[in-house]
């Protein structure tokens, strides 16, 4: 990394400011880190850059309309400035926004920009789809230092490609999201979570799979495995209103008997552990293992686990068990020889989430791409960043 | 033959016709190459039936292997190549060209796993959007985006497009529900893209290819994320006096925390021609109507229909009927569903698609009865309420060259509406050729260009689906392919 002394930061006020520091940079070559509150900015490969550019000063909601499901935020506001301002209408982002602050031991509040830029989706992924999903509109600078917008305020647009997508989840490689548009809705009047207790892997994420096929709408499913002596539990959420939760927790319970009496937490203890889970963190032990996020089909998650082995000093499963959290030593290269092809022949991906800075400069953190596919990667970002400055070396190695 | 400016055929292609048969069947054997005029003919347009272009050959493959090696055979000739779903567009986006090859996957519609634990099928993406709700349905799963022509389109087509439909409000549209393809590339790279986990890895090539509209590449392949059927569904019909008093109550149910599966309304010339033909029985004395359908056990239908008439009640809804049986709930949807088929035996018409935010309903609907006033012609609203995409049907004479000028002014003039009202020009049916010169009024000059950037990383000779999406003018220059 370059020493602080050398790196200057440039917080603009405005998109002309994001736009005239671009331009300059991409005109003078100088590589730029783009950076929101920095909640997450131990995600990705490191970056070595010249200048920051923070849209931490780009704040506000810019568009709040409860009747039509949308709100607008500029990057730099806070993700809870819209939650909260949504909860005040009693709505909130129709997908559940992930917080990796426990995750990376940072305090910052996360922002828009962050949200959109990692597309971090919690729990609620499994039935309300991701950050991309709710994503509805962008303004985006790119890398040619020019503002462009795609989607918009509606719900559903097919006017051009939607460049919305693209760029969300993009690490800022294509350009800076100043402002983001998102489908909201209303906030559950209640929810209450099934907890089945003792399964092994295999059997716990059989009954989050069997959970997820029943009509009762689980809008979370995740195992955790037995932990210093406490059985495993098998968690699904249910979120509607009070009367419905009541007669559905009381129908998937009967529909998961196969797999054990459930017990049920009330409305409070489920936010706690809902909570818990989409922050992983806690439940991977020491601060100083390595962290591998490892999407699959979530039949096929116990057996990635079970061909870990030691490997994997503690794990859980989300996303009905195709979202698996890992904790590895930081050593070395942090498990991922042995990791990814064991990942990559049960047809999944794997992201290296958390490890010291040399460890995510030496390894792949995210999955390698099909020559094919790096390619098409390769144009795309050349398209949007013909300098190649934006958080070079992010995502791919150089 | 109307406004719409096509490209001009290139001779030097059409003299090399028969050496790019001979290409052609060389890949794919027998039936899979269609020469003869007759048989392309029924290749030559889509549901946007004002324009029509017989192809100079139509290629329909058997394997993913074949579509490769026919784009890459393309690629190397300099042929444009229009990728064919079932043809169902109503933009024009699967409209052929004098030059070009049609690529069609008719011959590959199979389903080929279903993966009820994963919540995911793989298929062929010449299969029929029904037909995958169909092959899962026995098991209690369906697919859940559901455009009007779902029986006869191809999640080919629906990939391309994004396609929507009616309950997109509670479920999302293709994109939403898309977890992997097989897309060949132009060069005929077959290159694998997502899977069956709920994400994948990398830039979001996947929500990018969705909606491309045909211009990037071609999907033979597709894993669908399928859902649990809802214990039950009921539909409630409501009456108004008025569009504005229909509007304002779905904005009242949506801010009242309720999301139904879908809302949609019809205006006093829907109702009539709907009416006639399928003798649903709708109300035939009020302004608008809504259908609004819930979905839960029969208990929680209850509720929600309670809390909901409520609200409707609160608006001045005249008229309230509550499908009390599968037979009342069918003959409620009967009427909706049958709609453009209605319309069709009354008058032509062209099917408009813009979307627009739903608390600008009133003042875009008199805007847009304003519009066709203007050019002497008539026209019925049908529109997903929730989710405030508009279907304007202006009615025409296809036989006469100035009722059709007309309508074309007239959808545009409502397009233009819908964007000046913070909207956009399509919300589901997609840009093709019919809304292609709108898209100045939409997008920047920069966000065309950087658009056709993309589009010129997968395709730099522009030969997939060319005179769609972007204005003929001010097009970024071809790289040499």
């Amino acid at each position: 990394m370059i020493r602080d002394d050398h790196m200057e930061t440039v917080s603009p006020f405005d998109e002309a400011g994001i736009e005239a520091t671009i331009r300059e940079a991409a005109e003078a070559g100088t590589p730029i880190v783009v950076r929101g509150a920095g909640s997450r900015s131990g995600l990705g490969r490191p970056v070595q850059a010249a200048i920051t550019l923070s849209t931490e000063r780009l704040t506000g909601v810019t568009l709040l309309e409860p009747s039509e499901l949308v709100v607008s935020a500029k990057a730099g506001t806070t993700v809870a400035e819209v939650e909260a301002e949504l909860a005040r209408v009693g709505q909130r982002l129709a997908f559940e926004p992930l917080d990796h602050r426990a995750l990376y031991g940072t305090t910052a509040e996360p922002t828009v920009g962050g949200l959109v830029a990692t597309n971090a989706s919690g729990p609620r992924r499994v039935i309300a789809g991701a950050a991309r999903d709710a994503l509805i509109g962008v303004r985006l600078t790119t890398g040619r230092a020019e503002t462009i917008r795609s989607g918009g305020r509606v719900m559903k647009n097919v006017t051009g490609y939607d460049l919305v997508k693209f760029a969300c989840g993009s690490h800022g490689v294509l350009g800076v999201v100043t402002e983001a548009t998102f489908k909201t809705l209303p906030i559950a009047e209640t929810e209450a979570t099934l907890v089945l207790e003792g399964l092994d892997d295999a059997h716990g994420v059989a009954a989050l799979c069997a959970g997820m096929g029943t009509p009762f709408e689980v809008s979370g499913a995740a195992h955790l495995p037995a932990l210093n002596g406490a059985p495993s539990r098998t968690c699904l959420r249910l979120e509607n209103f009070e009367s419905q939760v009541a007669y559905r927790a009381g129908q998937l319970a009967a529909r998961l008997k196969g797999f054990g009496t459930a017990s049920r937490l009330d409305a409070e203890a489920s936010r706690t552990l809902w909570r818990e889970i989409g922050a992983a963190a806690s439940l991977l032990g020491a601060p100083e293992r390595a962290v591998w996020r490892v999407s699959v089909a979530p039949t096929r998650g116990p057996g990635v686990v079970a061909r870990l082995g030691p490997l994997a000093e503690a794990h859980i499963y989300d996303w009905s068990g195709g979202l698996i959290w890992v904790a590895t030593s930081a050593e070395g290269d942090a498990g991922a020889s042995t990791l990814r092809p064991i990942v990559r022949e049960a047809r999944g991906h794997a992201t290296l989430m958390r490890a010291p800075d040399a460890v995510r400069a030496a390894v792949d953190v995210f999955e390698p791409e099909a020559p094919a596919l790096a390619r098409l990667t390769a144009g795309l970002r050349a398209s949007f960043d013909p300098a190649g400055v934006l958080n070079l070396g992010r995502m791919h190695a150089r | 033959m109307s406004g719409i400016a096509l490209l001009a055929p290139d001779p030097t292609i059409l003299a090399r016709r028969d050496a790019i048969v001979a290409g052609l069947r060389a890949i794919v054997p027998g039936e899979g190459v269609i020469v003869s005029e007759d048989e392309r003919r029924a290749f030559e347009s889509d549901a946007l039936t004002a324009y029509r272009r017989v192809p100079m050959v139509v290629v329909l493959p058997s394997t993913t292997e074949q579509v490769a090696e026919v784009l890459a055979f393309c690629s190397r000739e300099g042929v444009p190549v229009i990728p064919r779903g079932a043809g169902t567009s109503l933009a024009g986006g699967a409209l052929p060209q004098e030059d070009a090859v049609v690529l069609g996957v008719a011959k590959m519609s199979k389903v080929l796993d279903v993966d009820l634990a994963n919540r995911t099928v793989r298929v062929q993406t010449g299969v029929t959007n029904l037909g995958v709700s169909a092959a899962i349905a026995h098991e209690g799963f369906f697919y859940a985006p559901d455009p009007s022509s779902q029986l006869a389109c191809t999640i080919a087509g629906n990939v391309a497009m994004n396609s929507g439909g009616a309950h997109c409000l509670k479920y999302g549209v293709t994109t939403n529900n898309l977890l992997g393809v097989t897309f060949v590339t132009l060069k005929g790279e077959i290159v694998e893209i997502g899977g069956d986990a709920l994400d994948a890895p990398g830039l979001d090539m996947l929500g990018l290819i969705c909606g491309s509209e045909g211009q990037f590449g071609v999907v033979t392949e597709a894993t669908l994320r399928i859902l649990p059927l809802a214990e039950g569904a009921r539909p409630i019909l409501f009456g108004f006096p008025s569009p504005e008093a229909a509007g304002a109550c779905v904005a009242a149910v949506l801010g009242a925390g309720i999301v139904p599966v879908a809302i949609e309304y019809m205006d006093k010339l829907a109702i009539d021609i709907c009416e006639d033909f399928a003798k649903a029985g709708y109300p035939r004395d009020v302004g608008a109507m809504l259908i609004v359908e819930v979905e839960g056990s029969a208990a929680e239908i209850d509720e929600q229909l309670a809390r909901i008439g409520a609200i409707a009640e609160a608006h001045g809804a005249t008229y309230a009927r509550q499908a009390k049986t599968l037979a009342e709930a069918a003959a409620i949807w009967k009427g909706r569903k049958s709609a453009f088929g209605a319309m069709g035996r009354v008058s032509d018409y062209i099917c408009m698609d813009g979307t627009i935010p739903t608390g600008k309903l009133p003042e875009v609907l008199t805007r847009i009865g304003e519009i066709c006033e203007a050019q002497g012609l008539k026209v019925a609203n049908i529109f997903h309420a929730g989710d405030g995409n508009l279907h304007p049907l202006v009615l025409y004479d296809m036989n006469d060259p100035v009722s059709l000028a007309k309508a074309e002014r007239a959808g545009e003039d409502i397009l233009l509406a819908c964007v000046e009202a913070g909207g956009c020009l399509t919300g589901e049916h997609g840009v093709g050729i019919e809304k292609r010169d709108l898209m100045t009024a939409q997008f920047t000059r920069i966000e065309l260009m950087q658009q056709m950037r993309v589009k010129s990383v997968f395709d730099p000779a522009w030969l997939l689906n060319p005179a769609k999406v972007f204005p003929l003018e001010n097009r970024i220059a071809k790289a040499a392919a």
